[in-house]
């Protein structure tokens, strides 16, 4: 079975770490990463950039371009895509086309910072 | 306590300060008790956070304790004056604390730190008092550290913070919640403040760029809870990108030896990917809503030479029209002159210094001028005037690495103007 782990912190929180710090806390991820890399069980890894640099699609007809992160609570995230876009007018078309395959709730559309794609896991 | 506990509570003290000690301004509506009132209840997170544990909202944790702390102050030197009402001290923090959050509602919040922002921008306050201040009150930097970014003694820095905020008492604080309007005036006044801040970072010369990195990095984490806590301000995005854009290139810009290194020269793979990436997304979002202003173009102009992988690949086109607009919107001899760079790559050095001609009365006093204007003559083949704009440049240098920068022009000049081989 393949597991998604999502993480979760307050982003001011994590934003006023100094560079050495958060330098420090990726090397302590690196290496339980590596470990599972040796495993082979370790798939995409991706460090999202911040919330300020999001912007939210509701799959509304027609669909509502909003500034800023997915804020609502009554709906629970479902999945994710990653895609390489030019900008995020090509990114948010590419939102729009899946939001008309499948009508309702939204995307949050987001720019990736960091991304290491890993193992072929199947 | 172990060394990474307090690591742990410094960090979310900084990063609960400019909510916390907003919302305390708006309870006691003086600045000096809030600062109290924060520091007191920081000093009591640093005693029971080990033992109990992080609160789930620091913020509220702490804007709560303040009051209480404070209010029990009132309570014990002032016994006659009547409290402030809903005194009750709260004894069990963890079931109040939810509570507390709950009623610090997003436009209070919002406005508690944009008023916080604001008072450090007042218009009597001079450029550098403004820093100050908001390093001193916002960002919660130690007058220590302030000093040091500014390359004052403590003395000096203390002093200077201390007038900052007798003008602002003085002043008064507006404590109503803003309309639209006046919203919309504090958030322009804030911005400046913030881009004063990351100036005064990277203006820095060689030699004092890595002391004065904070500055950039502060003004960059007020950006970004700006943009949070106002999501479709396009302006605000601007500034972000912007200062984002030109942070990104901090660790090409000087050499080893101190002496800066412009654009062209500047070694690319120094360049921070994750800060660019940052700042053109926040262009991206910006230009979607079709509300141009200055921050947004000078972060569009900056995203084009991050664009360029090479100098040469750089759109100075768009670059020219991008200049073009800025001068519209906010005209200025100095936009007009870094314009000309842009015309004298498009169009060539006649068009450029044909442009800037008409400045010299307006920048007669200005060294990037007569630095421009050294490097056109120069590209046009008329060194001996080229090298008199440069001795001008030198005269008016503002710091050693500026004169430092022209001097090479200079060698440069006697250089190639020396009879050479053939084919050297």
């Amino acid at each position: 079975m393949l597991y998604a782990i999502l993480c979760y912190h307050d982003e001011d929180f994590v934003g006023s770490w100094s560079k050495e710090q958060d330098e420090a806390v990726m090397k302590k991820l690196a290496v339980v990463q590596e470990k599972l890399t040796s495993q082979g069980r370790l798939g995409p890894v991706a460090r999202l950039l911040p919330t300020t640099a999001a912007a939210t699609l509701r799959k509304e007809d027609p669909p509502l371009v909003l500034d800023g992160p997915y804020a609502e609570t009554k709906e629970q995230l479902l999945g994710f895509y990653i895609v390489d876009c030019k900008n995020l007018d090509e990114a948010l078309d590419v939102a729009r086309d899946l939001g008309a395959a499948n009508p309702g709730g939204a995307y949050e559309v987001r720019p990736v910072g960091v991304f290491r794609p890993g193992g072929n896991l199947t | 306590m172990s060394e990474a506990d307090t690591a742990w509570i410094e960090t979310a003290l900084t990063s609960a300060r400019p909510q916390a000690v907003g919302a305390l301004l708006r309870y006691f509506r003086d600045l000096d008790t809030a600062e109290e009132a924060f520091q007191n209840a920081c000093l009591r997170a640093l005693k029971t956070w080990p033992q109990n544990g992080p609160p789930r909202d620091p913020a509220a944790w702490l804007i709560m304790v303040g009051r209480n702390v404070a209010i029990d102050e009132v309570r014990r030197t002032r016994r006659q004056q009547p409290l402030p009402e809903d005194d009750q001290a709260i004894s069990d923090l963890d079931d109040a604390e939810g509570a507390l959050a709950e009623r610090l509602d997003g436009s209070h919040y919002r406005d508690d730190i944009l008023r916080l922002m604001f008072i450090c921008c007042h218009p009597q306050l001079p450029a550098t008092q403004q820093i100050a201040l908001a390093l001193r009150i916002v960002s919660g930097l130690t007058v220590k550290q302030i000093a040091r970014a500014f390359l004052v003694s403590d003395a000096a820095m203390e002093q200077r913070i201390t007038r900052a905020k007798a003008k602002v008492a003085e002043a008064g604080t507006p404590f109503e919640a803003p309309g639209a309007v006046e919203r919309s005036e504090r958030l322009a006044g804030v911005a400046a403040m913030i881009y004063l801040i990351f100036n005064e970072g990277y203006s820095a010369s060689g030699d004092t760029a890595e002391i004065r990195k904070p500055l950039c990095e502060e003004a960059i984490r007020l950006a970004r809870l700006l943009l949070r806590l106002f999501p479709s301000e396009p302006e605000i995005m601007g500034l972000t990108a912007l200062i984002l854009l030109q942070h990104a290139r901090s660790a090409a810009r000087f050499a080893g030896d101190g002496t800066l290194i412009l654009l062209d020269d500047q070694d690319r793979s120094l360049w921070n990917g994750t800060m660019i990436a940052e700042g053109l997304a926040l262009i991206d979002k910006a230009m979607r809503h079709r509300r141009s202003g200055p921050y947004q173009i000078q972060a569009a102009i900056a995203a084009l030479h991050a664009r360029a992988s090479t100098p040469e690949e750089t759109d100075w086109a768009q670059i020219d029209l991008l200049y073009g607009a800025l001068e519209v919107v906010q005209p200025s001899p100095v936009v007009t002159l870094n314009r000309a760079v842009a015309v004298s790559k498009v169009r060539g050095p006649q068009a450029a210094l044909d442009l800037i001609e008409p400045l010299a009365p307006k920048l007669a006093n200005y060294f990037h001028f007569y630095g421009v204007r050294g490097a056109f003559l120069m590209q046009l083949g008329r060194n001996d005037e080229a090298r008199i704009a440069f001795d001008r440049a030198i005269a008016l240098a503002n710091t050693s690495a500026e004169a430092a920068h022209i001097r090479m022009h200079l060698d440069r000049l006697i250089r190639d103007s020396q009879p050479k081989a053939k084919g050297a």
